[in-house]
């Protein structure tokens, strides 16, 4: 039997991943893209864990939004990828140190 | 379930007007014809004119909720609207040369401003937990898309991708604060969330950690210390237009964001809250005021000086009275009034193929152009809160509040920052008047007649709020009254 406190702790674990990779990641964009996908996801299985345990359609109706968002917001990120690798020939984090001070 | 009455229609008849001009836009935009973005700036233009003339009425009717509890259509959202059309309006003004000189005068700039007031107008109208989220993110792609208009800029791409990973990152963590906060009382509106946690005792703990997200996002979205890095990166790095842009009006959307989450949503728990905004505003105010003396570019240190006001702002905030509220509501006005003549400034004294963004190239205006150092003045006063512009009136207001719930040791912490702050900012007086005209005022091109009457309406406006504060602090008390 899966309990609420276990998709609980899978989808903290996978926020606790997302958080890490975006704070430690120096190396590649792509995978900084990705964590925040992975951060959307886990909030989003919240939700659900927690409709599915109220019986509740908000919770629900409200993924698909979070999705929605998601796709828009990957769409807009990678854009900024490829125009930032035309103009620097690199998409390496530790590259992104022009503004300082 | 509500029964929908199409009386209802009126009270979101804003939102619906620049989402139908959004779409319009783009279809002009399909043809070809003569002066094309002249038209498009004009139709821009008039359908902020238009949102303001439709926000206008809803000030006198009674705070309403509809569409199911979406979307709150009361005081804070009329005049927060209103401000957000006329702060969006002058940035426009001042854009419209600069992008034109720089080649990035394309439609998209238009719609994307206008997708992000959409936003704004979202945010200070929601009334749902989702709406709110919805909100932030228009706003935010909006706004990364805006400043990466520039690609040949690879400065501007640096910023648009610093902005977007932060930007998302407090989005994740606002919504999952949210998240919590279903998880705990299963209910997503504002007002039943507000009912929940003034009845319940045992899940006060799992509601404070929602909270706690909560705030964290929200200090991403107004960049205070700690989440403040993100804040002189990309006011440098976008192209000024939009650093005008962004510097104002987002904020007033971010002061809905606050009233939103914290005032309406939980006021039970504003013991608990008021201990993270103390934190946020004092930090916030100790170290941009202290990295902003170091700054040798004027955006960087408005940024900084952006960092400071916040910090101020939450002070505000945090105090939990009405009249706090209405103080930081007309700190928040007053803030973006003044930031954004600022850039305006800024973009004042640049030209194609130049940026003055460089303190040393305001050197001597006052040689040369007198009256617009005279506006820089007021605008530099008005930032370090010297009376008698509105800046002061500001501080003041908050100031009082603070002390009328006996935290007097706080308003003292307030007054020795904003004393710090007036060293960086009187140096850009002493730069303007005393020393010698630099090398940019030899070639400098005089801006567009439209451009120097609004800046000229900039700082006079805030000599004269300064002057007569009463009407704009009365309208703020009675958005909480």
């Amino acid at each position: 039997m899966i309990t609420l406190s276990n998709v609980l702790v899978v989808s903290t674990l996978l926020f606790g991943i997302s958080l890490a990779g975006i704070i430690l990641n120096r190396k590649n964009l792509i995978v900084l893209l990705m964590c925040l996908e992975l951060m959307l996801l886990a909030i989003n299985t919240n939700f659900i864990a927690f409709a599915h345990h109220y019986a509740d359609l908000a919770g629900q109706v409200i993924v698909f939004f979070v999705l929605t968002v998601a796709a828009a917001e990957s769409a807009i990120g990678l854009a900024l990828l490829v125009v930032f690798f035309r103009a620097r020939q690199t998409i390496r984090v530790d590259q992104l140190n022009s503004l300082k001070g | 379930m509500m029964p929908f009455h199409f009386s209802d229609f009126q009270f979101f008849l804003p939102e619906i007007w620049v989402a139908g001009a959004v779409c319009v836009i783009l279809l002009v935009e399909c043809f070809d014809f003569k002066e094309k973005h002249k038209w498009i700036y004009g139709l821009t233009q008039a359908t902020l004119l238009g949102a303001l003339l439709l926000t206008l009425p809803l000030w006198w009717m009674e705070k309403r909720v509809v569409l199911n509890g979406m979307f709150a259509a009361d005081k804070l959202a009329t005049v927060a609207k209103g401000i957000i059309y006329l702060v969006t309006a002058m940035a426009l003004v001042y854009a419209r040369e600069y992008v034109h000189v720089r080649n990035f005068e394309k439609s998209e700039y238009y719609v994307l401003t206008l997708t992000a007031v959409l936003g704004m107008m979202v945010i200070v109208s929601g009334a749902h937990l989702l709406s709110l989220y919805l909100g932030i993110e228009l706003l935010s792609l909006s706004l990364y898309a805006l400043i990466a208009m520039r690609r040949d800029s690879s400065l501007a791409l640096e910023a648009a991708l610093k902005f977007f990973v932060i930007g998302a990152l407090g989005s994740g963590l606002l919504l999952y604060g949210i998240s919590m906060i279903y998880g705990v009382s299963a209910h997503l509106d504002i007002r039943s969330v507000a009912e929940f946690a003034a009845e319940t005792s045992e899940s006060r703990l799992m509601l404070m950690l929602g909270v706690v997200f909560i705030i964290s996002g929200l200090a991403f979205k107004l960049g205070s210390v700690p989440f403040h890095m993100w804040v002189p990166d990309v006011y440098q790095g976008s192209p000024t237009s939009v650093t005008a842009f962004i510097s104002s009006a987002p904020k007033v959307a971010a002061f809905g964001l606050v009233a939103r989450f914290l005032m309406e949503a939980f006021p039970v728990l504003h013991g608990e809250w008021q201990q993270f905004l103390l934190i946020l505003a004092i930090s916030s105010m100790a170290l941009g005021n202290i990295i902003a003396i170091a700054q040798t570019n004027i955006k960087r240190m408005l940024a900084y000086s952006a960092i400071t006001h916040m910090g101020f702002f939450l002070l505000g905030v945090l105090v939990g009275t009405g009249q706090g509220n209405a103080a930081a509501l007309f700190y928040i006005m007053a803030y973006v009034l003044m930031s954004l003549g600022a850039f305006g400034m800024v973009i004042f004294m640049s030209r194609a193929g130049v940026e003055a963004e460089k303190i040393d190239d305001f050197k001597g205006l006052n040689a040369v152009h007198p009256w617009y150092a005279f506006i820089m003045m007021v605008l530099m006063f008005s930032l370090a809160g010297v009376p008698p512009t509105v800046g002061f009136y500001a501080k003041l207001s908050v100031l009082k509040s603070i002390i009328d719930v006996d935290m007097v040791w706080l308003a003292v912490v307030a007054v020795i920052f904003a004393l710090m702050g007036a060293y960086y900012y009187l140096r850009v007086v002493k730069t303007v008047y005393f020393d010698a005209p630099g090398k940019n005022l030899e070639r400098f091109v005089l801006p567009p007649r439209d451009l120097r009457v609004v800046l000229s309406l900039n700082g006079l406006a805030i000599i004269g709020l300064g002057l007569f504060p009463y009407g704009l602090m009365l309208l703020c008390q009675q958005v909480f009254a």
